[in-house]
């Protein structure tokens, strides 16, 4: 029996680039087989040709062993291939009805939606794959795993047979991440095929049946979870060894450099979303700020750093009283903040690297004297810390929007590690990027920590807190659930605290009437 | 990525639109000129009735009278804006000074129409570049004459050191007050400078209107004029009548070159320019947007306000009812062909000017309208800014399809 997909030697140029070089991969009926690859290697690429999106150079894709042209997102559909894009596509004041019957709608009496006929197919589906979904439901009351099982119906709605799942993981708690994995290998039961694209090498060795490892657009090899090691995984994706657990001293605490009282914030919105939360950091240690993506870091981030005025509570940095300070004056007093959204808050994209480097310190001496800038001193800043922090880079002039994400990430960290800082914020600082750029800015926070600097760092990446925090605190729904000590956490518990479940050994305030659970 | 193509989406038409329309290259600009020119003739052919009837006749006939009548339009189009090649040549090999001066008229006469070019393209461009629509420079124009000339009738007894100077600096306060007003209530209410400006621009039109028919008016005229600015008051003029060129110009080409040194070399202008390519930056970085804001909006507002100074202290000395004066807009034009970079609306300023200054000549030898030449600049724009405006639309429509080769187009190889 022929394999169900089959691409023959695709291939595909953006100028100046090879993203596919002569890619063969084949999927069997009723596998998963997973896409491994950092950002940028050409798997999106590969899955948008796949998919219709963009037209390949070179190359032919089999399906059932006859050969076909794919020319957009309909004739995918056509062919039995559905995607679930890692942002989804669903219009939130929508049931789920109507968002899965869009562009596919079931009428009756010429022309009048039969929304009945479309909710009895959709529970029928529901149930063969037991995704536990209600087609009545609103979409925006729906926590994100089921938004995805949403998704995940529209294709089998439409018939689909293959799916692409496109980092389908990065939005979900682990406790999500393990559901949708029993999913799949529903799915898979009833002979459906997966390709499940990631760059997260536990997901891979726990769902897959089949391996392939994709670097700088071509194939580099295959393999299997029972064949396969992470620590070979993550070489063979680098193209280099790559150190998987980090070497981290032992916590050597020194003074209180910041102390939150009682902190509430609220967003663009109006909604309280930092909602009375405390908690002291000391020179020396890194406080991980753990939870689901929208639970209030993003406010509680902002309002550190004066970005936004917080509405009560007070915020000390150094013995200062900085709850209505400005942002100039919380860097000035020695923080270092490395956005969430590097692109929109961190960097000037359309500037060079040389005015970026020195964003928050133009003003000082060397870089200006009176109000004249000193090219010559801001040159020489750029060509030392380019080196320094190995930005790649054809020159220091080159504008930062031509960098790839890991480099415009060591802009920024260059930029906030060469002042003298005793706080520093970082956000998301891996977010996007490849191992070997994630590596080396662990290994930078943590010397950061050692020479006695404070370090809040928050993140979703239950893998990134875990390896890096001194102690951890979990955030859900504005509030600081608990502070727990690194070691003495597991990540399934972790897990359940980020979705507002406290397991009673570890709790030390816990407010039980406050916290719900999720509605999965 | 979420956040990145919200930010991308909060972003408004205008600030991508700058950012790929400062994209082009010179080769496109170049061209772009070129191709306006070959479309303004086209035009010309096909606008004139000798064409038709030529054609009626015989094939040939019809394009070698295309080809005459666009020649004889941009050849007095030169002679207008230049002066008559032959005629210099011979002037300065007879080395009479009267000569050379009437052979350099048309030259000298095209500076004297770049002038209040220059001053209002480096107010957009000044605008531009902290990410402000500065849609009134008109106004800013009109308020900087009438200040400007008031102090130039009112003010008796001033040595011409202080007179000038002191009227200037009236012109450019005036128009930085008709900057400033924008500029303040976008940053305290969040009102679009573009609404704003266009609004100030009516304020100024009207104000003038009364100041001219009566508390300024000059009681001897029978017309709405206001009196003639006093001698001391008067911009130098290098030769004598007819020839207007006066320092104004150089004043202009001073104001373009300090607005470069402000913008590119001292930490106000870094501030400027951080503010308006990346607000959240420039918030992140601790600049204080609230101020840059407003200050970028004055100092458009006050370089433009001198335009009006200059002319009506250079050129009029005297303020009419013949109000419209069409710098504003012709302005924007000439910054955004100038890439908002103040030593290019140097040269922007000289083309507009020219081709304003010779189009005169062009209407009386060679009968084309004037208007062909706002034709000319309108094709100019257009092929610089509609490629822009369509990979403006496409980022807008379609942020996702555009992230997807970015990554990897960005891989080392390249950057």
């Amino acid at each position: 029996m022929p394999p169900i997909l089959e691409l023959k030697g695709i291939t595909k140029r953006f100028p100046g680039v090879l993203a596919n070089d002569h890619i063969n991969i084949k999927l069997e009926k009723g596998e998963i087989l997973a896409l491994l690859g950092e950002n940028g290697a050409g798997k999106t690429t590969l899955m948008n040709i796949l998919y219709g999106l963009y037209k390949p150079d070179e190359g032919e894709i089999f399906i059932d062993g006859k050969k076909v042209e794919i020319t957009s997102p309909i004739d995918a559909i056509r062919s039995g291939i559905g995607m679930v894009h890692q942002h989804f596509m669903l219009i939130p004041v929508f049931t789920v009805t109507e968002n899965v019957m869009l562009g596919e709608e079931y009428t009756k009496y010429g022309g009048f939606l039969d929304r009945k006929k479309a909710a009895d197919r959709i529970r029928e589906i529901s149930e063969l794959y037991k995704l536990n979904v209600n087609p009545d439901d609103l979409v925006e009351n729906l926590p994100v795993g089921l938004q995805q099982r949403v998704e995940i119906i529209k294709l089998l709605f439409r018939n689909a047979d293959i799916l692409i799942m496109d980092e389908p993981t990065a939005v979900l708690t682990p406790q999500e991440v393990d559901e949708l994995f029993n999913i799949l290998k529903i799915l898979v039961e009833q002979g459906k095929s997966i390709i499940f694209i990631t760059h997260k090498l536990r997901e891979v060795m726990e769902c897959s049946d089949r391996i392939e490892v994709i670097r700088l657009g071509k194939v580099v090899g295959s393999t299997t979870p029972a064949e396969a090691s992470p620590g070979k995984l993550a070489t063979m994706m680098v193209g280099r060894e790559v150190d998987l657990i980090l070497e981290k001293n032992p916590c050597n605490l020194c003074e209180t450099v910041l102390t939150v009282e009682k902190l509430s914030v609220r967003d663009t919105l109006n909604r309280t979303v930092v909602d009375g939360v405390s908690f002291e950091l000391n020179g020396g240690e890194i406080l991980g700020i753990a939870g689901v993506q929208g639970n209030g870091q993003t406010e509680l981030v902002r309002a550190l750093t004066g970005l936004r005025k917080p509405t009560s509570g007070k915020i000390t940095l150094l013995g200062k009283d900085v709850s209505r300070s400005n942002p100039r004056r919380i860097t000035e007093l020695g923080t270092a903040h490395i956005p969430e959204d590097r692109q929109k808050d961190g960097l000037v994209l359309a500037s060079p690297i040389t005015e970026n480097l020195v964003l928050n310190t133009y003003f000082h001496h060397p870089f200006s004297k009176g109000i004249v800038l000193q090219q010559l001193a801001i040159n020489e800043n750029a060509t030392e810390l380019i080196q320094k922090f190995d930005v790649r880079t054809p020159g220091i002039s080159t504008l930062v929007h031509s960098l790839s994400g890991g480099n415009q990430q060591k802009v920024i960290i260059a930029r906030e590690f060469s002042r003298p800082i005793k706080l520093l914020i970082a956000s998301q600082p891996t977010r996007g990027l490849d191992v070997g750029s994630i590596e080396y800015i662990h290994d930078r926070i943590l010397e950061k920590r050692d020479q006695g600097c404070a370090v809040l760092l928050v993140s979703t990446e239950l893998d990134e807190i875990m390896q890096l925090a001194d102690r951890i605190a979990v955030m859900f729904r504005g509030k600081i659930l608990t502070i727990v000590k690194a070691g003495d956490v597991t990540k399934e518990e972790l897990g359940l605290m980020m979705a507002g479940i406290i397991p009673t050994v570890h709790s030390e305030i816990v407010d039980s009437t406050k916290t719900r659970e999720l509605v999965t | 990525m979420t956040n990145k193509k919200t930010s991308d989406g909060k972003r408004n038409f205008l600030s991508i639109f700058y950012e790929e329309l400062s994209r082009s290259s010179l080769t496109i600009i170049v061209l772009s000129v070129i191709s306006g020119f070959v479309m303004g003739g086209i035009l010309v052919i096909l606008t004139a009735p000798e064409v038709y009837k030529a054609f009626g006749t015989s094939f040939v006939s019809g394009l070698s009278t295309s080809w005459n009548i666009v020649a004889k339009t941009y050849s007095s189009l030169f002679l207008g804006a230049i002066g008559n090649p032959a005629r210099i040549a011979e002037a300065l090999g007879s080395g009479d000074r009267a000569l050379i001066l009437k052979a350099f008229t048309p030259f000298l006469e095209s500076l004297v129409v770049t002038t209040p070019y220059l001053f209002t393209g480096v107010a957009v461009a000044m605008g531009f570049r902290a990410g402000l629509f500065n849609i009134g420079a008109e106004g800013q124009v009109l308020v900087g004459a009438i200040a400007a000339g008031w102090a130039g009738w009112s003010f008796t007894g001033l040595s011409p050191w202080i007179h000038v100077p002191l009227a200037m600096l009236i012109g450019a306060l005036a128009g930085g007050l008709w900057g400033f007003v924008p500029g303040f209530l976008k940053v305290k209410t969040g009102a679009h400078e573009v609404i704003t400006t266009i609004m100030m621009n009516y304020v100024a039109y009207y104000l003038i209107y009364y100041l001219i028919a009566a508390p300024l008016r000059d009681p001897n005229e029978v017309t709405p004029k206001t009196p003639w600015v006093l001698e001391s008051a008067h911009l130098f003029r290098f030769f004598p009548d007819p020839i207007r060129f006066h320092f104004g110009f150089f004043i202009a080409l001073m104001v373009a070159i300090l607005a470069w040194y402000i913008l590119f070399k001292t930490t106000w202008g870094y501030e400027l320019r951080t503010v308006g390519l990346n607000p959240n930056a420039s918030r992140y970085a601790g600049m204080n947007i609230t101020v840059v804001t407003i200050a970028a909006m004055a100092l458009s507002g006050a370089i433009a306000g001198m335009a009006g100074a200059s002319e009506i202290l250079g050129v009029t000395w005297r303020q009419s009812q013949a109000l419209a004066t069409g710098y504003g807009f012709d302005s924007i034009a000439l910054a955004l062909l100038a890439q908002n970079h103040p030593l290019g609306v140097i040269l922007t300023a000289l083309l507009f000017g020219f081709l304003r200054s010779g189009s005169r000549v062009m209407q009386l030898s060679a009968g084309t309208p004037v208007y062909i030449i706002n034709i000319l600049q309108a094709f100019i724009i257009l092929f610089i800014a509609a490629p822009a405006i369509i990979r403006t639309i496409f980022r807008l429509k379609q942020p996702a399809a555009k992230e997807a080769p970015l990554p990897i187009s960005l891989s080392e190889k390249k950057s």
